[in-house]
């Protein structure tokens, strides 16, 4: 398990989804702790089965209510757990291509995944909540110059917070979620753009650099 | 053991490792077949993955090998393959021989005159061959080249066609810092009767694991072209045709990356909302889902 674990982390982002279908072939017996343990593009389901799940859906899609995103969908889960608490999953979709309506126009493709899961414990003078949450970026540019440019994959973090139920669970969860993600936007941040820039200006170094090497 | 129904066939599960093993990111072939070998628990099934996929990477990732005797380097690409596991190395005249599962190599001889080229093609191959060194030398901290014969080796004097390929690859392998990454350039040069021809395909990829699994791939084609002189002009004009396009790919992909970063990822999330305040988790009911919806649907007032 550690092992195939260990191919999701090299694999390239971009062939995740293939990957992971091959890896549950391959092991059977761990197809459920696989799908549960590794993070997958969000498929966008319009539900008709309960009214209010389906107006929630389109309401979402369409109005901008929820400012964060211009244009992003989300859908909220919840379900008890065996301690006597709740797992809470919040899903997070955003499609940047399309919605920019061209303003800016530099992303053929662009989606925003997040995926965050708060297991939130007993009622107690103070609560914990245990957030695991993981963003999924794909960036793809579309500059016909520069051929093509891909930039993909995830990042995981984890957070965990004893918090007193005065302000209730859904200011407490919602709190959590914003400051992670704004965390996690500043990592991918500097670890999408930042490492792997770096990596490209260490294998060839932009030309100013090189002039200024004493000649060996 | 009883065969569950979804079971895979052999061939179908080696397919899968085969695949598994060539999208390996540079540098991480041999932690993916570890990962994989453990996987798949049948090793007659990961040596027969194994011995078809590695020739593939390696060919495909131009993989370095040191020779024995630490006598320099030999590229493995599909350009100076002889047979399955020979190549030529022009620069010293040796074939070596190597195992790809192993990426090692295991023997070494000297090349025989009909293995080289004609002395005619070999002139323009071998000034080609010292300025495309100085180039890799002075650009890249820890680049490796050479220059291949791919067609009309034996070409004896002018009107007779030939082709070289311009293999430029450099790795920079972090695994402790969680970082891979490489370079990878190919030219091709047609040398016709009165002009060359350059086609160039340029292959960057930055692999980045701690807490996620983060993957630049990017690539691009260009062409050139120059007149047909001697030997030593030839080979100045075609490294300076290089040096420029590899020069103005390197400063495009760093506009690709701040065009990125400034203006697309805030396309897809801002740092704060359109409010420029933190959402008010307190007062969600400014924001309520559900007297909207009642309004919508004319229900309540």
């Amino acid at each position: 398990m550690e092992a195939a674990l260990g191919l999701m982390r090299r694999i390239p982002p971009k062939h995740s989804v293939t990957a992971l279908s091959a890896l549950v072939s391959l092991l059977p017996n761990h197809s459920s702790d696989l799908l549960s343990q590794v993070d997958q593009p969000l498929q966008v389901l319009c539900d008709s089965e309960s009214g209010k799940e389906f107006i929630l859906c389109e309401y979402n899609r369409d109005a901008d209510s929820y400012r964060y995103y211009e244009g992003g969908i989300s859908s909220v889960y919840l379900w008890e757990d065996n301690n006597e608490g709740f797992v809470a999953c919040f899903l997070i979709k955003k499609d940047g291509a399309r919605t920019a309506h061209g303003r800016r126009g530099y992303l053929q493709e662009g989606l925003w995944e997040a995926i965050h899961v708060i297991e939130v414990g007993p009622e107690d003078e103070t609560t914990r909540y245990c957030l695991t949450s993981t963003v999924m970026l794909s960036l793809t540019t579309d500059k016909e110059s520069s051929g093509t440019f891909n930039l993909s994959g995830s990042i995981r973090r984890q957070m965990t917070m004893d918090l007193p139920l005065a302000d209730g669970h859904l200011c407490n969860m919602g709190k959590m979620i914003e400051e992670m993600e704004g965390k996690l936007r500043n990592s991918l941040d500097q670890v999408y753009f930042g490492k792997t820039k770096e990596m490209v200006c260490t294998l060839r170094p932009p030309s100013e650099v090189v002039m200024r090497l004493p000649n060996s | 053991m009883a065969e569950e129904e979804c079971e895979l066939s052999d061939e179908q599960k080696k397919e899968i490792a085969k695949w598994f093993l060539y999208n390996a990111p540079s540098g991480e072939i041999q932690y993916i077949a570890k990962d994989l070998r453990s996987v798949l628990n049948d090793d007659k099934l990961y040596d027969e993955a194994t011995s078809e996929a590695f020739p593939l990477y390696n060919k495909s990732h131009l993989i370095c090998l040191e020779l024995p005797c630490r006598s320099g380097d030999v590229l493995i690409t599909p350009y100076n393959e002889l047979e399955e596991n020979q190549f030529i190395e022009p620069r010293t005249a040796q074939i070596v021989t190597i195992d790809h599962v192993k990426q090692a190599c295991t023997e070494v001889r000297p090349a025989a005159d009909e293995e080289l080229a004609s002395p005619y093609v070999e002139e323009f191959r071998c000034a080609l061959d010292a300025e495309i060194l100085k180039y890799v030398e002075e650009a890249y901290p820890k680049g490796v080249c050479s220059v291949y014969c791919v067609d009309g080796k034996d070409a004896e004097g002018p009107g007779c066609n030939f082709e070289f390929a311009v293999v430029i690859a450099a790795a920079r392998n972090s695994p402790k810092n969680f970082c891979n990454g490489s370079w990878r350039s190919v030219w091709n040069i047609k040398f016709k009767e009165d002009a060359l021809e350059i086609k160039g395909k340029l292959q960057v990829d930055a692999h980045y694991f701690e807490e996620g699994n983060v993957q630049l791939d990017a690539e691009q084609e260009c062409q050139d072209g120059t007149i047909f002189q001697a030997p030593d002009d030839c080979a100045i004009s075609i490294a300076n045709i290089i040096r420029h396009h590899e020069a103005e790919y390197l400063k495009s992909l760093e506009t690709s990356y701040s065009n990125l970063s400034d203006k697309t990822f805030k396309d897809l999330r801002r740092k704060l909302p359109v409010t420029r305040t933190l959402f008010p988790w307190h007062n969600t009911l400014q924001f309520s889902l559900t007297r909207d919806i009642q309004k919508e649907l004319g229900i309540g007032k």
